[in-house]
């Protein structure tokens, strides 16, 4: 099939960017979008043009890399996949295909189609782990069962892959999504138990000083995310957060 | 040259216990004073820099990605060995020991092994520590399951994202240490070299991927955990972005490429579909453990079906050939990696395939679906007759093991695997060969460590299922925090290692120079197209069999190749900012040496072992055939610019506690 391309270039992060048109004939239904893009970027380094820039690593869904906002929604049509998940038979001859970086004042453009998250790492340095050091010597693994039911809840909420599209989603460029899915998953474990308290604090306030906007419950995240990651774990944050804060004085 | 793998005395299974109470320890005081330098922050790497810096050493560690969580460990699915006897089916750490050692067709070194199965249990502990959500059982303890080549359950999961959770739970205490100014995180940067000052390792030219910039960084040791070269195949199951240049730099520096030829190609992918193609994608072995597989039994059927005319579903029982179980009634579809590829391709290369390019096999779930849906509504007290019902419980207990495996399949194939058996084909997947390293992950360069899969150590000839994230994790949390104070207590005098010497100097200029080179070059053809041209002469003449024709061909090939490349290739954009083409043109560039490398090291020995199999060494019933008279050794190679003509330096294998057998799975 052949396909009309818009899509957003931009030299550096303080370059301005425009869209630009581009053709593309021969694509097999049975192509992801990222090798649509590698043929595009085929032909276009067989004119003497750059190709398009964007991140992508694993494609498989998993390493949170592929962020392309594609026809207005991120990830492109289909739900519970990633860009580089996304398959051309989604689309049909003719179509005219917007393609777009992630937006969102925390996420700044590094070139064409790339931004940089790196604001998910510093939330994630703030407090989003266990503080146990290396040692051989923790207790056995064994010797703390975990209610499957909250085991399999803090592994759904442990399989966002830091990708952005919950952000890039809201209107408000609210992360609250991905915070909340790291929070959840400590909380519902035992092992988080103990920094329970300065985990929420602490990563919620490095959320706001990231830029981030505040959530309000209009729940296009939960739809966009790949990975299927649930409102409830907002819920269970704003709670944690609510318990955090009436005991922390 | 010799190699000396400072292997600790004693017995077996007090050599590890023995070795650490003798090595020399850094004060926390002077470990203040060191730097370590870590490239890559997948399992292995993650789980080093966190150690470290947790122990007190200031650490920077280096990813290309934009996040150490993105490393390619973030994709592996199936799960992590270890020898906890949970099951209590007879597991030890002997049989671990013992298991791996044979999977790897006795080419793997007895000492490193053992001490991978003692601490593989400490694994579990660790990262259940950490908030590592692993699969449970009801009653709230950690459940197993199997992987092939072994006959208990020793394998510990998270559903098909194994990988991701326990690197989040490395990349969770990375950032921990990040926090606190333990680790400087380098983001977006690539190494470039390895900077030798006196003969010792001291640290690395580095380029920021955002910027363009080459930049120097000095350390007292360097850890490079940068991964397996698998791509040098083009297509295969690693991530985009993994490479071998790191690991091809400091073999440039003099640091020795042990076992490059022996490639793990796994039987569980889905084939390809188009020239299009940039990459394969696995389905876990996990899903041997239910799916069985098979071809037709008459070549007809096969016909028919790669023409569209006969659907799978129809072909009755008596029909269907289920070669593993056939061929191995002990492990049927559990047989490793190596033997079930080489099963595969025998089929199809015979005209039994299924696709419609005749590369493909079935691994049908529908006696899975229907066992776990009969067990399913006996325990609900339900009408185990009932077939609607049977089918339909039975694919909920599949969802749940597989779910997200089925998921993945049916985005990219758009069958769905629930109603019609998957289709799959071997692919590149793993790499055992890497950087030869000693009993205490050092090189041969002192101060240059190699951890995870970029090393050669712990898996011979073939790597069982789920042991590689055991041994990435075993190497970083640990193995290197106790060998590498060995080392670094001779440089507590040494102070901070200025960047402005020579050494630097040099290999900036050359690390430039190269860059210039690639961006200037005027040539008309993209990277990817010699890529694929390279991945292509690998997979036909080093790939799943291999024979001294097609070898020596595919060095030629590939030596014309690479001339072809350094005149033709073109790199768009400049030097001065971020250029994925020019990244991919330097780590292009150290492939093929690679490739040239792989086909001489895969010449050089004419046994078959584990994935290396050489069609003249073979029974007469085609099963691979090892000749331990003559081989039983670890290739490690010598850089030379014409990688057919390096030197091979043997470090003799001695079994003391195994007795060396044909590997038989029948
Ligand atoms: C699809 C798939 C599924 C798998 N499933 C399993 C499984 O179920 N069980 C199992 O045991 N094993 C599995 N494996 C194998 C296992 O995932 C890998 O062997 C292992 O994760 C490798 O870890 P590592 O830390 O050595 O390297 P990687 O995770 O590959 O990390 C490499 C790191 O090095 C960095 N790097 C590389 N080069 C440079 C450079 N020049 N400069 C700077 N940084 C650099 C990268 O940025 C990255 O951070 C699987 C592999 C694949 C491909
Ligand atoms: S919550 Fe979902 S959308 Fe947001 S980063 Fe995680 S996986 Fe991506
Ligand atoms: S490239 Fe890894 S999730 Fe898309």
């Amino acid at each position: 099939m052949k396909l009309n391309l818009k899509i957003w270039r931009q030299k550096g992060p303080n370059a301005s960017g425009k869209m630009v048109d581009y053709q593309i004939d021969e694509v097999s239904p049975d192509m992801s979008f990222l090798e649509m893009l590698d043929v595009l970027n085929e032909q276009l380094i067989s004119k003497g043009d750059e190709p398009v820039v964007f991140d992508h690593d694993c494609r498989e869904g998993i390493c949170g890399a592929c962020s392309l906002h594609i026809n207005g929604e991120p990830h492109g049509p289909g739900r519970g996949i990633t860009t580089c998940q996304l398959h051309m038979r989604s689309f049909k001859d003719g179509d005219t295909i917007y393609i777009e970086p992630f937006r969102a004042k925390a996420f700044p453009v590094v070139k064409d189609l790339m931004v940089d998250r790196s604001a998910f790492d510093r939330i994630i340095q703030s407090g989003g782990y266990v503080s146990v050091n290396t040692s051989g010597n923790t207790i056995d693994a064994n010797a703390t069962p975990v209610r499957k039911e909250n085991a399999d809840a803090a592994f759904d909420a442990a399989t966002c892959i830091g990708c952005g599209a919950c952000v890039a989603s809201c209107k408000n460029a609210s992360a609250m999504l991905f915070v909340s899915a790291k929070v959840s998953q400590f909380s519902l474990l035992p092992q988080g138990q103990p920094e329970a308290k300065e985990r929420v604090m602490n990563m919620v306030s490095q959320m706001d000083e990231e830029g981030f906007g505040n959530c309000t419950n209009t729940g296009a995240c939960e739809v966009e995310c790949p990975k299927g990651i649930s409102l409830e774990n907002i819920a269970r944050m704003n709670r944690e957060y609510l318990k955090a804060s009436l005991t922390s004085k | 040259m010799k190699l000396d793998s400072k292997i600790p005395e004693g017995p077996l299974k007090d050599k590890w216990t023995y070795h650490k109470n003798n090595v020399n320890l850094v004060s926390p005081a002077n470990k203040r004073q060191i730097d370590v330098i870590v490239v890559g922050t997948g399992l292995a790497g993650a789980s080093a820099a966190a150690s470290l810096a947790e122990m007190g050493y200031n650490v920077s560690a280096f990813c290309f990605q934009d996040s150490p969580r993105r490393a390619h460990s973030i994709a592996a699915q199936g799960g992590i060995n270890a020898a906890k006897n949970y099951q209590n089916d007879g597991d030890s750490t002997y049989r671990l020991f013992y298991d791996t050692i044979k999977g790897g067709d006795y080419r793997a070194r007895e000492a490193n092994v053992y001490r991978l199965a003692e601490v593989s249990a400490n694994i579990i502990d660790q990262c259940v520590a950490q908030g590592v959500p692993f699969a449970r059982e009801y009653g709230g303890l950690l459940d197993n399951r199997s992987f092939g080549g072994v006959q208990v359950s020793r394998t510990f999961y998270a559903k098909g994202q194994t990988g991701q959770q326990l690197l989040l739970g490395a990349y969770s205490a990375l950032s921990r240490q990040i926090a606190k100014g333990k680790v400087k995180m380098y983001n977006r940067h690539e190494m470039m070299d390895v900077v030798i000052v006196d003969g010792k390792a001291r640290g690395i030219i580095a380029r920021n991927l955002v910027t363009g910039e080459v930049e120097r960084h000095s350390a007292h040791a360097v850890v490079l955990a940068s991964g397996g070269y698998g791509n040098v195949f083009f297509l295969s199951t690693n991530a985009m972005g993994s490479n071998v240049s790191a690991a091809w730099k400091a073999h440039k520096r003099g640091a020795l490429m042990a076992n490059p030829c022996f490639t793990q190609i796994h039987p569980t992918c889905i084939p390809v579909s188009g020239d299009y193609q940039s990459k394969l994608t696995l389905m876990s072995e996990s899903l041997r453990n239910d799916g069985r597989i098979w071809v037709p039994k008459k070549k007809e059927d096969a016909e028919a079906i790669r023409a569209g005319k006969l659907k799978p579903t129809q072909l009755a029982e008596e029909e269907r050939d289920y070669y593993l179980e056939r061929r191995y009634p002990a492990f049927g579809n559990l047989v490793p990696r190596d033997v079930a590829s080489r099963a595969a391709k025998e089929r199809c290369d015979a005209g039994f395939g299924v696709n419609k390019t005749g590369q493909a096999v079935y691994l049908d779930f529908a006696s899975a679906i229907e066992r776990y849906g009969k067990e399913q509504a006996h325990m609900k007290g339900l009408n185990e007759n009932d077939k609607e019902l049977v089918i339909k419980l039975g694919k909920e207990v599949v969802a749940s093991k597989y779910g997200n495996l089925f998921q993945m399949y049916e985005k990219i194939t758009d069958d769905n695997p629930y109603e019609t058996p998957m289709m799959i084909y071997p692919a590149v997947h793993y790499t055992m060969g890497g950087l030869w390293v000693d009993y205490n992950l050092m090189t041969n360069v002192p101060g240059l460590y190699a951890a995870g899969e970029a090393n050669f150590s712990d898996h011979g000839a073939n790597r069982l299922g789920a042991s590689a994230l055991m041994q990435g994790l075993a190497d970083g949390y640990f193995v290197l925090p106790y060998t590498i104070g060995d080392y670094l207590s001779g440089d507590i005098r040494t102070g901070k290692i200025p960047t402005d010497s020579k050494e630097f100097d040099q290999a900036e200029k050359e690390v430039q120079d190269r860059i210039k080179k690639l961006v200037g070059n005027k040539g008309t053809k993209s990277v990817d197209h010699f890529h694929k041209q390279l991945g292509l002469i690998m997979w036909n003449k080093c790939g799943m069999a291999r024979n001294e024709k097609g070898l020596k061909e595919a060095i030629s090939e590939i030596a014309a190749l690479r001339e072809e490349f350094w005149k033709e290739v073109k790199v768009p954009g400049s030097a001065n900012e971020m250029n994925p083409e020019l990244e991919k043109a330097c780590r292009v560039a150290d492939f093929f040496e690679l490739g040239e490398l792989m086909c001489k090291d895969a010449l050089e020995r004419k046994e078959s072992c584990g994935g290396h199999f050489r069609e003249e060494s073979k029974t007469e019933e085609g099963e691979a055939m090892r000749d331990d008279e003559n081989f039983t050794f670890v290739s490690a190679w010598a850089y030379n610019e014409k990688p057919s003509e390096s030197e091979l330096v043997k470090e003799e294998l001695k079994f003391e506690n195994v007795e060396l057998k044909t590997r038989s799975y029948k």
